[in-house]
């Protein structure tokens, strides 16, 4: 496996396709992209070129924040494969300010110490091919 | 119906434990593999699924369906056989699971499917497992409903009161809520023990008409209603406190024209202790987030508590053959309606029993299956 990544944790690279390049080209300069419903303005997770409720609707991307808060968290204790090294980490839901809620890790503390409602910042883990992984540390 | 009785089978093919399985539960029947026209299969099935099954078993099908919601798959097939049944396409069905993820072979859905799928690369990527999705749910829970872990734990003491009294469980020793809380923490807030176990096996299901059953010497049960129902993340508006038998328990009631109150026993498939915990929130049991009070004091427990769940020791503590617990949910739920489970933990005069089934994951999306049976037509 390859080596881990800036915090510690794998950072195996994703599948980039047509559809969320925009995103990953954006997290490779350290900005979050997400895409925005044109009709209803719900900001759409996991990146896409449509609304996800409202299906067929079209989107436009923007920058968000990067702010969040802790909506779900456990502390992975066993786990097998390339993450068993890593453990024990913390595998959270943050809700973004702008209000979806994103599966990700969150880094750079004591995974003892994170808490739902923790106020957090997303930070960009680089890939060893380069697009970076959306993960988070207490902001 | 018919369950595997194994739960390390080695030197067995996964297309062999569906032969037997199928085998079985015909017999059970008073068929055979000639009588069936319908065949049903899930993402356990190898190759094809049910084109490449069918082939193996020798079956000569005009109907068959392969769909797949995990480990619920198996009761929505029932749905869609009891659906087909009614619409005189089909006479005999067969519904057969088979998998061996604990001596080794295929694994559930195939992982080529899996990292192909859109979400994929905004999951995978983050150390998701199978117990640490179903922690974000629990700790959810404890956050907004104050459930406690000595509350998750009261779902495994039942089960594994009932397993005590099945030769064939992976698992027969009773535990306590102590040794619950006190085995190794796997994902917080879910212990070792909070988990399901990993079995080899599988297990088979008959659906016939009227005018079949009507033919047989057997006692068949009434599919008195039927409800399925998916749920998602919803574009990044995922709600990790509620399953899909939201929707799919009312259904069945409906058509079933039953409550809740009305329920005998119930099968809820029991991955880990927090999902039957918010199943029977969700079928109506109890109230959102009363589920952890509800458990508590042996309301669970065979045969003489508020609601008697899981007889066979479920999959907390029986098996969970292929990772998929829904088939075993249903041959169990048949066993108390036919009289037919172990004395100890037999429900009596079981009129009514329900069966749910939960596939996919707590913390992403799932597929969820409620089914009502009756005692006799």
């Amino acid at each position: 496996m390859s080596e881990p990544g800036t915090f510690g944790l794998p950072v195996p690279p994703p599948t980039v396709n047509l559809e969320t390049q925009r995103f990953w080209d954006a997290t490779r300069e350290g900005r979050l992209e997400l895409p925005r419903c044109d009709d209803c303005g719900d900001v759409v997770w996991y990146p896409r070129e449509h609304c996800g409720p409202l299906g067929d609707s079209s989107v436009t991307w923007f920058e968000a924040s990067g702010r969040g808060t802790v909506y779900s968290c456990t502390v992975t204790r066993r786990i097998g494969g390339s993450w068993r090294a890593a453990t024990p980490f913390v595998l959270a839901y943050v809700e973004l300010e702008e209000g979806p809620r994103v599966l990700t890790n969150i880094v750079g503390c004591d995974p003892e110490t994170v808490h739902i409602g923790q106020a957090v910042q997303a930070v960009f883990d680089p890939t060893p091919d380069g697009p970076a992984l959306l993960r988070f540390t207490p902001a | 119906m018919y369950e595997h009785p194994g739960r390390e089978l080695p030197d067995r093919t996964l297309p062999q434990i569906h032969a037997e399985v199928a085998a079985g539960a015909l017999a059970d029947a008073g068929l055979s593999l000639d009588d069936v026209d319908a065949y049903y299969s899930a993402g356990d099935a190898p190759g094809f699924g049910a084109l490449s099954m069918a082939e193996y078993l020798g079956l000569d099908l005009t109907y068959i369906d392969d769909t797949e919601t995990g480990g619920s798959a198996y009761l929505v097939h029932v749905q869609h056989a009891a659906a087909a049944i009614a619409a005189g396409q089909v006479n005999v069905a067969l519904i057969t699971l088979a998998g061996k993820p604990r001596t080794g072979g295929a694994g559930p859905g195939g992982s080529a499917r899996f990292s192909s799928a859109p979400e994929a690369s905004f999951e995978n990527q983050f150390g998701m497992s199978v117990p640490g999705g179903y922690a974000l749910a629990a700790a959810r829970h404890m956050h907004e409903f104050g459930t406690t872990s000595e509350q998750l734990a009261e779902v495994k003491v039942a089960a594994s009161t009932h397993a005590q009294h099945n030769p064939n469980a992976f698992l027969q020793d009773v535990v306590t809520v102590d040794e619950v809380v006190s085995s190794p923490m796997i994902s917080d807030p879910l212990h070792r023990l909070d988990c399901c176990v990993i079995t080899d096996g599988g297990g088979a299901l008959v659906l016939v008409s009227e005018a079949v059953a009507a033919s047989l010497n057997r006692h068949c049960v009434p599919v008195l209603g039927t409800g399925t129902a998916i749920k998602h993340t919803s574009g990044g508006r995922i709600d990790l406190t509620h399953t899909g038998a939201t929707r799919s328990g009312p259904l069945a009631f409906a058509e079933a024209g039953v409550t809740p109150a009305d329920i005998d026993y119930v099968s809820i498939y029991d991955s880990f202790t927090i999902t039957v915990l918010m199943t029977l929130e969700d079928l109506g049991f109890c109230a959102k987030g009363g589920g952890g009070s509800f458990v508590s004091d042996g309301a669970l427990q065979a045969p003489n508590g508020v609601l008697p769940f899981n007889t066979d020791g479920g999959g907390l503590c029986n098996n969970h053959p292929a990772n998929r617990g829904g088939m075993t949910k249903v041959v169990e739920a048949v066993r108390q309606l036919r009289g037919e489970a172990h004395p100890a933990v037999q429900v009596p005069d079981c009129e009514l029993a329900l069966a749910h089934g939960t596939g996919g994951s707590l913390a992403t999306r799932m597929g969820s299956a409620t089914l009502v049976m009756g005692r006799s037509a």
